[in-house]
């Protein structure tokens, strides 16, 4: 091949290449601005105050507060995240500090295997096995969003003890600490802001998952006062209410808003836990 | 000394349940599917488009929602390949290592691979109305291929990031270009990588139901063009079970285990791929 193609081919791919990049960058930006958009109409006509913490939810009146599906979103992934934590955690111990390796071995896959597996799969499952003794209420979506999330915590947790150098961990054994020791003063105090970011990004998991929620949730426009309680989170609603959402463009545009909303409080957990691991990735 | 012994014991032991814990929950999902789905398969279910009665307990089957899955999926995961491959050539090759923009690129990715499908629906609905676009085959693959974008990127990178930067330099000083090494040299010896990506992302995209609610559409036959409407496994499994026939819901069950069944094949593929191609990277 001749010199000079082959070193234009190279600067033209170049460039497609820095533009691809530029545009997928920017990507996460056309998203908010899109919503924004679409959503103006209701933004421009109610006060974010009254649009955020108001419970009054009357779309023929035009009156849109988010207030109780902004709780119930929160209400389900605040159980999700309590129920599925402290067994991930224990769970995620024994596989970096305790597991023999065929054990590890097996583990991986599994964990894939329950990472794979659709929302809508988990709804179905949640029916046959925590509605009948829950009900269709907030405890049962925070029963099935706390296995739906059980991936995210174990691996990241893994990730994050296996980084403790081994060192540490033989320089307390050396001083006679018990494994267990080793793990509560050495490993778990080491990794902490590791295990603190895996809780924040699968509490962002949480918060925007639609379909197996919307399943077992109940879906009443109501806040819910206790566990038996149903609730109808943001992307639930938006699930919920989009076929009529065509008849009125008032309304349409409030569903908007309440994605935009979802979208910027998943931005905000998402964020911060990607900040505290890349800053725990470079100690 | 006593006590000590004891804390690492019962600690050990809540490892112990929190692992089975885990194990019991996935079984309990494999075991329900099973369960209830094996008694409503049959083989009309996978060789048949519905009947007009199928909705109300009749004859037929869910083909158009395999096929429609299929060809969605499929279509989306090429599109993204055809972006990310590119992309993650320039994070790895084209770029210094480490550099401000490989550094933000990553992190935006981590970032967008935490949005909400159904924020992905929300802005492909927005996407298809600006465009004019009637709900189709065509909508949901753009859709669903920006959802797994990110999702690709960060598994490719991953993949990338192991092969040695000797390889890349050893290239160079051969005189070949960046976009020579790249395709040629550090594409090939990170192939079962790149592969099991490419099928982690389909996966992925077979999946999720939130995006493709408005935006595919959903009808009874097989997808004959880009423009036809294309039924969905998720959305055949969440319509079946808000039907008000127990015949009909009982098919959700079945329709599960179809889609559950051409995910692990998926992910099976991948593990055996990942080892096939392993046979000619250079170690």
């Amino acid at each position: 091949m001749d010199h000079n193609s082959r070193l234009l081919k190279d600067r033209l791919i170049r460039r497609l290449i820095l533009t691809l990049i530029v545009v997928v960058n920017v990507l996460i930006v056309g998203i908010v601005l899109a919503l924004g958009a679409r959503s103006w109409p209701v933004l421009e006509a109610t006060p974010l105050g009254r649009l955020l913490f108001s419970t009054e939810w009357h779309p023929s009146d035009g009156r849109f507060g988010l207030l109780t599906f902004i709780v119930g979103t929160f209400a389900v992934t605040a159980g999700a995240v309590v129920l599925a934590a402290p067994p991930c955690l224990l769970a995620a111990v024994y596989l970096s500090e305790y597991a023999p390796r065929w054990v590890r071995a097996l583990a991986a896959p599994l964990v894939d295997v329950l990472a794979g597996i659709p929302s809508v799969v988990y709804g179905l499952c949640g029916i046959i096995l925590v509605v009948p003794w829950a009900g269709l209420s907030v405890l049962a979506a925070a029963v099935v969003l706390a296995v739906m999330i059980v991936p995210v915590l174990v691996h990241i947790s893994v990730e994050v003890m296996k980084a403790v150098p081994r060192e540490l961990r033989e320089a307390s054994l050396a001083l006679g600490a018990t494994r267990w020791e080793t793990v509560k003063h050495v490993v778990l105090r080491k990794s902490r802001p590791g295990l603190f970011a895996a809780g924040v990004l699968a509490t962002s998991r949480a918060l925007g998952e639609t379909m197996a929620v919307l399943m077992v949730v109940g879906c009443s426009v109501s806040i819910p006062r206790s566990p038996f309680d149903s609730a109808f989170p943001l992307p639930a609603l938006f699930a919920a209410q989009y076929g009529e959402m065509f008849s009125q463009p008032r309304y349409e545009a409030a569903l908007m808003a309440s994605a935009l909303v979802l979208l910027v409080i998943v931005l905000v957990f998402n964020i911060t836990s990607q900040a505290i691991l890349l800053r725990f990735a470079r100690s | 000394m006593n006590r000590r012994a004891a804390e690492e014991t019962f600690f050990k032991a809540l490892m112990g349940i929190s692992a089975l814990a885990i194990v019991a929950a996935l079984l309990g999902i494999v075991g329900t599917v099973l369960w209830k789905g094996l008694p409503t398969m049959n083989l009309d279910m996978v060789t048949k488009t519905p009947t007009g009665a199928f909705h109300l307990g009749g004859a037929g089957g869910v083909l158009n929602a395999i096929v429609g899955s299929l060809c969605l999926a499929g279509g989306a995961t090429v599109v993204s390949a055809c972006l990310a491959l590119p992309i993650v050539m320039g994070l790895n090759v084209y770029s210094r290592r480490a550099s401000r923009l490989v550094t933000f690129t990553r992190f935006s990715m981590d970032v967008l691979a935490g949005v909400p499908s159904i924020v992905f629906g929300a802005v492909g609905y927005i996407l298809m109305r600006l465009l004019g676009l009637p709900a189709s085959l065509l909508v949901g693959i753009i859709v669903v291929s920006l959802l797994i974008l990110p999702i690709m990127i960060k598994a490719m990178d991953e993949m990338v990031r192991l092969v040695p930067a000797e390889m890349a330099e050893a290239s160079a000083a051969l005189g070949a270009t960046r976009l020579e090494t790249a395709f040629r040299v550090v594409a090939r010896q990170a192939l079962p990588g790149l592969a099991t990506a490419v099928l982690i992302a389909f996966g992925r995209g077979v999946g999720d139901a939130a995006s493709v609610l408005f935006t595919a559409g959903f009808n009874d036959r097989l997808p004959d063009s880009l423009g036809s409407e294309a039924a969905t496994l998720p959305l055949m499994i969440f319509h079946q079970y808000n039907s008000p026939f127990p015949d009909v819901q009982n098919r959700a069950y079945a329709s599960a285990l179809i889609l559950m069944v051409i995910i692990l094949a998926v992910s099976v593929t991948a593990r055996i791929l990942t080892r096939r191609l392993s046979r000619h990277s250079i170690r």
